[in-house]
């Protein structure tokens, strides 16, 4: 398992944070401001997966659109190689946005119904002028193939397909710039669970042959199990854990991770495990209002008095292993969660 | 009052057939389904987009859009009353009083401009004949049971108000106000975190255990399906290929496609298996379009061990033998494959 070492870091986001204003100020009363993002920082290695996980309101989807620059930085940096793209305008962000792709979730609305697939994948060439009108189409036909697509496909429209095609169209198009780093919102939630695994493979051969670095949001621990390299759980607009795959599947330290993991129901663990679930009750807090302690305290089993009082910071209690958890401690030289998943 | 012997079975589904009118000539959506379902028992209906089980659950409540749609065939046996020759007025009584339904998304399931107290009411009020009041008290209760906090400042709030999950226990209270026989629920939790869905599955199996309503549970989770049933019929283009108890159909998949479908998905503890990173076992191909499924096995295609048999004969359900105890001798595990054909055949159902 290796280290994130400095020179191999492509995506570098640094205390980002997301917040909208939400209404107008009142009577005497500030408007109220959603942080849906609230002091993110990871690195990303070139060519491997991080995953960030996390369910509703939790910011991974918006730290990913904040990443891609389709949703507004309120603070903190964002470093794609050597660039800065939180400070890029103009023409500048332009060109650097064929460095960076993104494939969506719903396979049904990121297709404009009325453009014809082989179009929507020759976009992109066409938007950012790569290449002569010959050399883009041998790119889309290209293209077609390396995401198993047929060449006689490109004359059909979005609705011909099925959502499984329509993804691969999505990644076809996402690939066309030759992009160092390809974000993937959910990639495969909306599909069928047969066509999964064709999606995640065809997701998995293409980083190895094209040397990808992807950014992987997802709720599905099961999933993002199997593709990831590294893991950040969010919370409530902040990461609460960030390991490497085997350390934090191995042994999830922070509460809210451990519930996370005790919630996924298993085709092994059935009944028994679900007997052995960790509750947790009632929904998260708010964004507008995040309290001023740990944001998981008032639904952790295991919050004690002071959990409540200061927001604890990320820190690594194992090689590359943070937790934002007071009550994880190290003893004999190995992080000790405060709550403990049950054996399936 | 749900029934009390569990032997009989509540709903006897017998040769289903559904089909839809369209351009193209008529769409065989179901194609001879037959189920049952014990009172107090949850049994999942597994399957893909397009394999019939909304359909199947739509069905039995004769909600399917007629036209484009019809019932062409079959029987809906509850409680050995026909519901596909009961009168509308005789359905009323049934639907959200005896077979309730809950869906995916509850947001679009819940009347927006009422609120959610006065939704629970509604049915109460029509097939338990409860006053207003009477109505409002049973509503507050019902809220209290699914789970939601402050019910009594709860219940006069509209679902814009609500997080999904509570949405989806508000669903369930209305679902089961009327202490229904059967609760069918169409992919309840698809829609939610994980985290909420665990507290759903556990609200489903704890009124399960309180009111002994039978749960026919649509998913295509089969972690849900390993935790929440008692039986499994695993559907594929519009037909049951595989059923039997949980155990019998998780533990000892015994159709091409289940044994397809159980093995391609990632499950949790991948990372301590091996640090070597496998491709996932695909099934190959898509599910045929209703118009390429021709004659024979539709699974034939994507089959790794397709005969000459299976183009040109359906197979009919073969029972299945099994290290596992079945729970009836009425209900053995079957598979609808003519690799358990040989070499002593025996046919549970002709096929249709």
């Amino acid at each position: 398992m290796s280290f994130m070492a400095d020179t191999d870091t492509l995506l570098s986001v640094n205390d980002l944070k997301v917040h909208f204003p939400r209404g107008k100020a009142g009577w005497g009363r500030p408007a109220e401001v959603v942080k849906a993002v609230d002091g993110v920082s990871f690195q990303v290695r070139r060519g491997s997966t991080l995953a960030v996980v996390g369910e509703s309101g939790s910011g991974k989807t918006t730290t990913a659109l904040a990443v891609m620059r389709l949703a507004p930085i309120t603070g903190g940096h964002v470093q794609l190689g050597d660039t800065q793209l939180g400070t890029l305008e103009g023409e500048a962000l332009r060109q650097a946005r064929s460095r960076m792709q993104i494939i969506f979730q719903d396979p049904f609305s990121s297709l404009n119904p009325r453009e014809r697939a082989g179009a929507a994948v020759r976009a992109p060439l066409e938007l950012m002028k790569i290449g002569t009108p010959a050399e883009r189409t041998q790119r889309v036909a290209e293209l077609f193939e390396a995401v198993g697509l047929r060449p006689e496909q490109q004359q059909l429209f979005p609705h011909q397909f099925s959502g499984g095609q329509r993804q691969r169209i999505n990644i076809a198009r996402a690939l066309a710039t030759n992009p160092e780093l390809v974000v993937c919102d959910e990639p495969v939630s909306a599909l069928d669970i047969a066509i999964r695994a064709q999606i995640l493979n065809l997701l998995a051969r293409l980083q190895r042959e094209l040397g990808l670095t992807y950014l992987f949001i997802s709720h599905d621990m099961a999933v993002v199990e199997h593709i990831c390299d590294d893991i950040a759980v969010m919370y409530l607009g902040q990461i609460v854990e960030r390991a490497p795959r085997r350390s934090f599947f191995a042994r999830p330290l922070h509460p809210y991770s451990v519930a996370l993991m005790s919630a996924v129901p298993t085709v092994s663990g059935g009944r028994r495990r679900a007997a052995q679930r960790i509750k947790l009750t009632g929904d998260p807090p708010s964004p507008i209002d995040p309290p001023a302690g740990c944001r998981f305290a008032g639904r952790c089993p295991v919050a004690e008095p002071a959990c409540k009082a200061e927001l604890p910071p990320l820190r690594e209690v194992a090689p590359d292993h943070w937790v934002r958890c007071r009550r994880v401690e190290i003893v004999q030289g190995r992080p000790q969660p405060p709550l403990h998943l049950q054996p399936a | 009052m749900p029934a009390t012997s569990s032997n009989q079975p509540l709903l006897r589904v017998q040769d289903l057939h559904v089909e839809f009118r369209t351009r193209r000539g008529q769409a065989q959506v179901l194609n001879g389904v037959d189920f049952e379902i014990r009172g107090g028992e949850t049994l999942c209906v597994v399957g893909e987009s397009g394999c019939g089980k909304s359909m199947t659950a739509l069905a039995l409540l004769r909600l399917i859009p007629s036209p484009p749609g019809r019932i062409s065939g079959g029987r809906v046996l509850f409680q050995e009353e026909d519901l596909l020759k009961a009168g509308e007025a005789r359905m009323r009584e049934v639907r959200g009083n005896r077979i309730s339904m809950i869906f995916q998304e509850p947001m679009t399931s819940l009347n927006p401009v009422f609120t959610v107290g006065d939704q629970i009411a509604e049915s109460l009020q029509l097939h338990a004949g409860m006053n207003v009041q009477a109505a409002r008290t049973r509503a507050i209760e019902m809220l209290r049971q699914v789970g939601i906090p402050a019910p009594e400042r709860r219940v006069d709030e509209y679902p814009h108000q609500l997080s999904g999950g509570m949405r989806q226990r508000v669903m369930i209270a209305m679902a089961l106000a009327c202490r229904p026989d059967i609760l069918i629920a169409d992919e309840p939790t698809t829609a939610l975190d994980v985290t909420v869905q665990a507290q759903i599955f556990d609200l489903l199996r704890e009124l399960q255990r309180e009111k002994g309503t039978a749960i026919l549970l649509i998913t295509h989770d089969m972690g849900a399906v390993a935790e929440m049933a008692d039986r499994v019929m695993v559907m594929y283009a519009g037909r049951v290929i595989e059923q039997g108890t949980t155990a019998q159909v998780l533990g000892e998949p015994s159709h091409p496609y289940t044994r397809g479908l159980i093995e391609c998905l990632p499950e949790l503890g991948s990372s301590t298996a091996s640090d070597e990173r496998e491709a996932l076992p695909e099934i190959a191909g898509m599910v045929p379009s209703i118009w390429e499924l021709g004659s024979g096995c539709a699974f034939r295609e994507r089959c790794p061990h397709a005969m000459e048999r299976c183009a040109t004969e359906v197979p009919p359900m073969f029972e299945v033998p099994s290290a596992v105890v079945p729970l009836h001798a009425a209900m053995p595990h079957g598979a609808a494959c003519w690799l358990h054909a040989a070499p002593q055949p025996h046919k549970l159902k002709e096929a249709a």
